[in-house]
């Protein structure tokens, strides 16, 4: 996966709690069997109409959130369905940081696979962020290496990411090669069980 | 004295390859389940590397998302089609059993995975899916997982895992008659919300739980992660060791009753702590209706829409608002007077042979009502066939319910069982999310016994009321 250290992108802020992975990528978008591609169908059902057309009740439709690589959400984000299409989604749409209070494990996790840094900040952070981001174009700069999140404006706020996640996304690194560089605990383990 | 510990932790210490200090530790997976959504991409990855699946003796897949109910044989979607044989050329490459959609074991794989016994106590069970959780009934720690991990799996037969908190749910009294293990799950959610077990791995315990089937256990721990937590589990006891005994993958004889005590010996001991713990009484819950947009949004049948103002903050009202304007709801009328035009018996939280059982006690001598279209869709193959060989499924049609083949089917509409924009269906599943069900469909969970009455009536209906002797 691709490394991220330093990200500096516009915001585009969702003002929603509990957005579940059938908002992000509805069903009908899961039948594929390649990774890419997914990214014209995140948000599905509230970006178009049914008859495919783009609604302008969806604010990630307006022009200025266009190009918009970091996504502010309320509490809970990505919970529901395991699907990893979610992050394949967001990624191949544009997103590199995702920013919220909370988010479901499978989700959270999904994301560090898949080079998209989910930054966790308190509710009083986010929703100063969701503001800005609503009344203007806010550009906002995340860096992994100091876990600091912060404006041209003064706003500065730190997190925390465990140093085996951090480290993955960092470097870009593959899991499978680390496990794999501990083979020989796997085949110990299996000959005393088998 | 050795310090008191819980399922989860004695699990979890047996399933250690690798641990370092202040990193998450490497687990070893006894059982992987495969389907044909999540795992095209990660059989992709493994030939890219030239990588091959370690364990195919621990991996077992089948194909239940994308499954057609009505003619096996027809597919009319090439996509599907194309996924469902990319599984098929995937498990004939890297070796791994397959329960295809033509073969006596299919079924939805958090059925088949019990009724087949290859789901065992003090396992470690994961799976492309968030409703793996559903093995948790048996005191296994199963969590889903994703197409990264999937892979991760395949290739090294083991995952990383930061060791999680404990929750410890505890349901005392016992539950009222008609009350079932969805309406307790629900009330649960409905209590705590979606994100209380977010970071924890739940252990259902209590009266109320240790009195559940297997099948009770198994529509509980299915929707922990409708709570948020990845895993929920129960102690293995006897109603455990019972229902597994004869099973195919099982041992038979002296064998069967030594693990059978091993079993048992995994069950959380007297004294453990948990990180957490939350307690409801039984007594109290009703036979409960989601009236929102995710499963947290329940209410007893009995009760009313909640009102925007029953929000306790802006960000609230606005969710409720949401959801309401969604769902074709007002604030405030009574839920057993909605009427509903579906009905969906099945998915993995409800489909296996008791769940049939208990909706076809309600169904028999009745007519759906002539506007609902209902339809049953067992969980699995074997269910199916047991189903008709007790008659069940003559019940069901004789109501005007449609009988059909094993799958997901409409828990998430990826086949063609769609529910309409605009209308409405009460549904056994697990997910009542904007657009599960199709596009604009409006989803409300209940238990199979509330989905039958439901279907009679037209209109949600306290089944507790409903008298199943007489004809309407």
């Amino acid at each position: 996966m691709e490394p991220i250290r330093k990200h500096e992108g516009l915001v585009f802020p969702l003002n929603r709690a509990n957005v579940d992975t059938d908002q992000i990528i509805p069903k009908q978008f899961l039948k594929r069997i390649s990774r890419q591609g997914f990214g014209q169908f995140v948000f599905y059902n509230w970006r178009f109409d049914s008859k495919g057309e783009l609604r302008n009740d969806f604010s990630l439709n307006q022009p200025k959130y266009e190009n918009t690589s970091i996504l502010v959400a309320g509490e809970n984000f990505g919970c529901g369905s395991s699907r990893e299409h979610a992050p394949w989604a967001l990624q191949d749409y544009g997103f590199r940081v995702i920013i919220a209070p909370s988010y479901a494990d499978i989700f959270y996790n999904n994301c560090t696979k898949n080079g998209i840094l989910p930054v966790i900040l308190t509710e009083d952070e986010v929703q100063t962020l969701i503001n800005n981001a609503e009344a203007e174009q806010y550009h906002l700069t995340v860096d992994l290496e100091t876990k600091k999140v912060y404006d041209s404006q003064g706003f500065e706020a730190t997190f925390d990411l465990d140093d085996y996640k951090r480290e993955m996304l960092l470097n870009g690194w593959d899991d499978i090669a680390v496990t794999l560089s501990h083979a020989d605990k796997i085949d110990q383990f299996e000959a005393a069980r088998d | 004295m050795r310090k008191p510990k819980t399922v989860i932790e004695k699990i979890w210490e047996k399933h250690i390859v690798h641990h370092e200090e202040g990193k998450p530790d490497l687990l070893y997976i006894d059982l992987h389940l495969v389907h044909e959504v999540t795992s095209p991409q990660a059989f992709e990855g493994l030939r890219m590397n030239n990588r091959k699946v370690r364990r195919p003796d621990r991996t077992f897949a089948t194909m239940d998302h994308n499954v057609p109910t009505i003619h096996r044989n027809v597919i009319k979607d090439e996509v599907s089609k194309t996924q469902m044989e990319t599984l098929k050329v995937n498990c004939e490459e890297f070796g791994v059993p397959l329960a295809d959609i033509h073969h006596p074991d299919q079924g939805i794989v958090h059925v088949i995975g019990p009724e087949l016994g290859l789901t065992q106590p003090g396992k470690t069970i994961v799976c492309g899916d968030s409703h793996t959780s559903t093995h948790g009934a048996f005191g296994a720690l199963a969590f889903g997982i994703g197409t990264s991990e999937v892979e991760h799996v395949l290739a090294t037969q083991t995952i990383w895992q930061a060791k999680p908190k404990t929750l410890n749910v505890k349901v005392d009294g016992k539950l009222g008659k008609g009350v079932t293990a969805k309406d307790l799950i629900l009330a649960i959610i409905g209590k705590f919300g979606v994100k209380f077990g977010t970071g924890y791995v739940i252990e259902y315990t209590g009266e109320a739980v240790r009195s559940l089937s297997m099948e009770g256990r198994m529509t509980v721990c299915n929707m922990s992660i409708e709570a948020g937590a990845r895993a929920g589990l129960i102690s293995p006891d006897d109603t455990t060791v019972e229902f597994l005994r004869g099973r195919r993958h099982v041992p038979e004889g002296e064998a069967f009753d030594q693990l059978a005590e091993e079993w048992k010996a995994l069950a959380t001991d007297e004294g453990a702590v948990y990180d957490e713990t939350v307690e409801i009484n039984a007594e109290e819950i009703e036979p409960q209706v989601t009236w929102g947009t995710n499963p947290g949004m329940c209410i007893p049948v009995s009760e009313t829409v909640p009102t925007v103002e029953d929000g306790t903050n802006e960000n609230e009202k606005e969710e409720i608002k949401r959801a309401l304007e969604y769902m074709g709801l007002k604030g405030g009328e009574p839920i057993d007077s909605v009427p509903i035009e579906h009905v969906f018996i099945g998915s993995c939280t409800n489909s296996r042979l008791a769940d049939l059982r208990k909706a076809s006690e309600i169904v028999k001598g009745h007519k759906v009502n002539p506007n609902v279209r209902a339809i049953v869709v067992p969980g699995s193959h074997s269910v199916k066939a047991q189903a008709e060989a007790e008659g069940i499924d003559v019940i069901f049609k004789e109501a005007g319910f449609e009988w059909r083949e094993a799958g997901c089917s409409m828990c998430l509409a990826m086949n063609d069982d769609v529910v309409p924009e605009g209308e409405r269906c009460a549904s056994t599943s697990n997910r009542n999310f904007e657009g599960r069900q199709g596009t604009g469909a409006r989803t409300h969970l209940v238990s199979p016994e509330m989905a039958a009455a439901a279907a009679i009536k037209g209109h949600f209906y306290d089944v507790r009321h409903l008298d199943v002797h007489a004809t309407i």
